[in-house]
């Protein structure tokens, strides 16, 4: 069995950064949009931790991962805050329909 | 851990230090004066005042604070201090007092009283974030600083949830910062990989040598400048500013405008200078390391920013909304002060920014002030309004005249030198490209002075005769927008004292 080096983990990363991005433009919930956010922090912390891991670069990109996560989980919640806002005010959270700030 | 190391950085980032203290103050107090919030504006203005006199007494000083311990890159730490941060420092600190003081003024924050003490806290935290953008020199602490003020700003912009369009203001901010800061750091991870360090410095060493793969490199670049792009609204990244500019409480709109955008400036131009600077001769001009060529994208971006920006500005009825695609426009002429690589451009951008903090906040000071009285910014709503209202009419005629870059205001003097520092470089057509753009911003500009001046006054039209504060606030900003179109000299001089940059 072949011996899992960097390159598995740098295409893992990368066919999640590609879901995000896919789920970002296709997907109208705001809640889903939010994920494919999530899914491209996560696909950026598994970079770092594969690149300290496999480049003997130290523990630096672990401690950057684990920065990462913990910023996540404060975007996430006022990310949440700013949707169930939303939700109060429009009762739905679609981002196409939430678009009355035009002219 | 090198202690005297970590005593000696501590002394550097003094001015942050005071800032967290204010923003824990400013939670306490809301806590404890839960019955009457009107001493907790005070208490902020006092924080930033404090905060102010640290980083005036960091002027002349450089150095970098939390070095490396490890022996080969030793010198270089995660933030620089030097006189061109203490700059821009000093521009987020006018802002911010001024904020202060729009929002004492302002109808919209006055009507959420009790929640002053989160508003003011949050505001501290976007200039926590703004502070350490501007010094930081790794990348994982400008990711970090640059979330801190998004987060923050995210729930400011729909802070006030008074009408609905606050909420849609905040939803489209988040969702754009947080899709472009995401690519920032995934740019940030793939740059780790191919240096295996996250120090500007040292990535700048390492970019120099032969084994670099240009593709991977170019591609993580411009996935970092989507986060920095979105931050300054230059063009591919500008769709949120219209939006949240028309939705977010006014004060906001205008902190925006100024302190944020110059913060995401001060980032952009250390970015560039310290990653990809290879050489500056005695003439000021920087070479470029040759791995990616910034010269030709940011003069495409400029470009393309202030045209996008003003001909979409031609069509807009609200004010708000035309005051944001005129600050698009801006972020384009400021962005030809880099294009050019010069410290002439560089001082030019320093010289704008003076005078953009008081034009820009100006604007927004008079509108705040009508649309406390009629409730509306639509450009219709101002028929006759320069007669009704004298001080604010003519005072709203100076700082439009300046935004479009006439004289005898500061805004010509902010657009000379940018075209000077273009002309210098013998980049003719740019500059000519830039002057047209001028041009069409009069339309718009002048638009509203007909409104104001040339349509009858109705019935409905208000007077609106700003009280003895807010009128010594109009002064306070109307006033140096004329003398220094006149008198620049100390603005020259000031620009010029702070073009260090820390280098290597």
């Amino acid at each position: 069995m072949a011996q899992v080096g960097l390159t598995h983990f740098l295409v893992v990363s990368s066919i999640l950064f590609s879901l995000g991005i896919y789920g970002i433009i296709t997907r109208k919930n705001a809640v889903m949009v939010l994920m494919g956010i999530e899914l491209i922090l996560n696909s950026a912390n598994i970079n770092f931790v594969a690149f300290s891991k496999y480049g003997n670069l130290g523990i630096n990109g672990q401690i950057v991962a684990l920065f990462v996560i913990v910023l996540a989980a404060a975007e996430a919640a006022i990310a949440l805050a700013i949707v169930l806002n939303i939700y109060k005010t429009y009762a739905n959270v679609n981002v196409d329909e939430i678009d009355h700030l035009k002219d | 851990m090198e202690l005297n190391n970590l005593y000696q950085s501590i002394n550097l980032i003094l001015p942050e230090i005071v800032l967290s203290a204010s923003l824990v103050i400013l939670v306490l107090a809301d806590l404890i004066f839960h019955k009457d919030k009107r001493l907790i504006p005070y208490i902020a203005g006092i924080g930033i005042a404090i905060t102010g006199a640290f980083v005036i007494n960091q002027f002349g000083i450089s150095g970098f604070g939390f070095q490396s311990t490890s022996q080969s890159i030793r010198n270089y730490g995660l933030i620089a201090v030097d006189s061109f941060g203490v700059f821009f420092k000093l521009i987020v600190i006018a802002s911010s007092i001024l904020i202060i003081f729009f929002s004492l003024s302002s109808s919209e924050i006055r009507k959420i009283k009790d929640r002053v003490g989160e508003y003011y806290a949050l505001i501290f935290g976007m200039i926590l974030g703004m502070f350490f953008m501007i010094s930081a020199t790794d990348l994982i602490l400008i990711y970090l600083s640059l979330e801190l003020l998004s987060l923050s700003s995210y729930v400011l912009a729909g802070f006030t949830k008074l009408q609905d369009r606050n909420s849609e203001a905040a939803l489209k901010y988040l969702l754009y910062g947080a899709v472009s800061s995401g690519l920032m750091l995934f740019g940030i991870s793939l740059v780790y990989g191919l240096t295996g360090s996250t120090n500007l410095y040292v990535i700048n060493s390492l970019i120099q040598g032969p084994h670099v793969n240009l593709f991977t490199l170019s591609l993580a670049i411009i996935l970092i400048f989507a986060g920095i792009g979105y931050k300054i609204s230059s063009a591919p990244f500008h769709f949120w500013t219209p939006d949240v500019y028309e939705g977010a409480p006014i004060t906001i709109t205008a902190f925006l405008s100024v302190a944020s955008k110059s913060a995401g400036f001060a980032l952009l131009i250390r970015f560039i200078k310290t990653t990809f600077v290879s050489y500056i001769n005695d003439n000021g001009e920087w070479t470029l390391i040759n791995v990616f060529d910034w010269q030709s994208v940011l003069i495409a971006i400029s470009i393309l920013t202030m045209t996008l920006g003003n001909f979409s500005a031609l069509w807009q009825n609200n004010l708000k909304r035309m005051l944001a695609y005129s600050s698009i426009a801006h972020a384009g002429y400021l962005l030809l002060g880099l294009v050019v690589l010069t410290n002439q451009g560089l001082l030019a951008i320093l010289i704008y920014f003076i005078v953009y903090l008081l034009m820009n906040l100006g604007a927004f000071l008079v509108v705040m002030l009508i649309a406390n009285k009629i409730n509306s910014e639509d450009i219709d709503d101002y028929n006759g309004i320069g007669y009704t209202s004298p001080l604010l009419g003519v005072s709203l005629a100076i700082f439009l005249i300046s935004l479009t870059g006439l004289p005898p205001t500061a805004g010509f003097i902010g657009k000379l030198y940018l075209f000077v520092a273009l002309v210098d470089v013998k980049m003719i057509t740019v500059a000519v490209i830039a002057l047209l753009n001028s041009v069409v911003s009069l339309y718009y500009y002048v638009r509203v002075l007909k409104h104001m001046y040339l349509s009858k006054a109705t019935d409905s039209t208000p007077s609106i005769i700003p009280t003895f504060g807010t009128g010594i606030l109009v002064l306070v900003l109307v006033i140096p927008v004329l003398v220094f179109g006149i008198y620049f000299g100390p603005l020259v001089n000031l620009a010029k004292s702070c073009l260090v940059i820390i280098g290597f």
